[in-house]
């Protein structure tokens, strides 16, 4: 049974994160990925092309957010629930996967607010004993109030 | 400027284009910059360790992002990732450094995709695949889907 404290975290909404989408930060994401098609880094080609601006790679926007976007007086809802967790004896944290759905292209200088939700937390046996899931909600508005993309991410404790 | 794909010329169970990927320390450390996740599970074996897994591994949100490329340069610009979605099954590890910028020797891993679906929905003319990361042994580190949306050549709007 999911004690009573970590069930209350279900339905919580976290603070919301203001993500600026830089050209700078495109490339360094591309960068990493070992991405170099040119609508991430030419700005010329990318003024041509059916955007007609530098895009953000599909999933950009962090994991799902960035931590560095977060400031210095941020609190994750991981964070909150990390305490809470660790009482119930969940200390080790494995990434599940996620889920995206992209509604429209995120361009270069694009403001996105995103919004955390921890959507829900369940327990699962598995061969090494009980396993907790974590699935947070993630939407990425636009300032018109448009949805830009959505992600589902899931945490594994041990 | 690469082909255009077309929806009419995607085939059900046909392959997408492999893409190579190597992990290296170097290129975690670049990622952790990038995408701002700075969990020491990544970079201190020692943290790592006691996380249960041996030693750092690669952030499962790299291979996402493999696994994003490995479709947005099969279908390319006039195509659309619509949705995406990903498992992580193994952890992997990443070579280390031979030199400022070489790594040593070691794994390669393989980004590949199959095409499961094709139809049409709300208007959009969308291809469904399974895609999938590949380690050194065969074994499938990484589970995924996607569903993109393609140019057709029928114009019959």
């Amino acid at each position: 049974m999911l004690p009573e404290e970590i069930k209350r975290f279900i339905g919580k909404t976290g603070n919301e994160i203001i993500m600026e989408v830089e050209k700078g930060a495109i490339r360094r994401y591309a960068d990493a990925v070992g991405d170099f098609n040119p609508i991430y880094w030419d700005e010329e080609y990318a003024a041509k092309s059916r955007y007609g601006s530098i895009i953000a790679p599909p999933g950009f926007f962090g994991w799902p957010s960035r931590w560095s976007d977060w400031g210095p007086n941020y609190t994750s809802l991981r964070e909150e629930l990390a305490p809470v967790l660790a009482k119930a004896g969940y200390t080790r944290a494995l990434d599940g996967g996620i889920e995206y759905e992209f509604f429209s292209p995120v361009r270069a200088g694009d403001v996105l607010r995103a919004l955390p939700k921890i959507v829900d937390v369940y327990e699962r046996e598995s061969k090494t004993g009980t396993l907790l899931f974590t699935v947070t909600e993630i939407t990425y508005t636009r300032r018109s109030g448009e949805l830009a993309a959505r992600a589902r991410s899931t945490l594994i404790y041990r | 400027m690469k082909k255009k794909l077309y929806w009419e010329d995607v085939k059900v169970g046909s392959e997408i284009p492999p893409l190579p990927k190597v992990a290296t320390r170097r290129m975690l450390v670049k990622w952790a910059g990038a995408i701002g996740d700075f969990n020491p599970l990544h970079y201190d074996d020692g943290f790592a360790a006691s996380q249960g897994v041996g030693k750092s591994i690669v952030h499962g949100q790299l291979k996402r992002a493999w696994l994003v490329q490995l479709i947005t340069d099969w279908i390319g610009e006039e195509g659309v990732l619509r949705k995406f979605s990903c498992q992580f099954r193994k952890v992997d590890y990443p070579r280390g450094m031979r030199t400022i910028i070489e790594p040593e020797d070691g794994e390669t891993w393989w980004c590949k995709g199959r095409v499961i679906g094709k139809y049409i929905a709300d208007d959009e003319h969308r291809i469904e695949c399974e895609v999938w990361v590949e380690n050194d042994k065969n074994e499938k580190t990484t589970l995924g889907s996607a569903v993109v949306v393609l140019p057709h050549k029928l114009n019959n709007t």
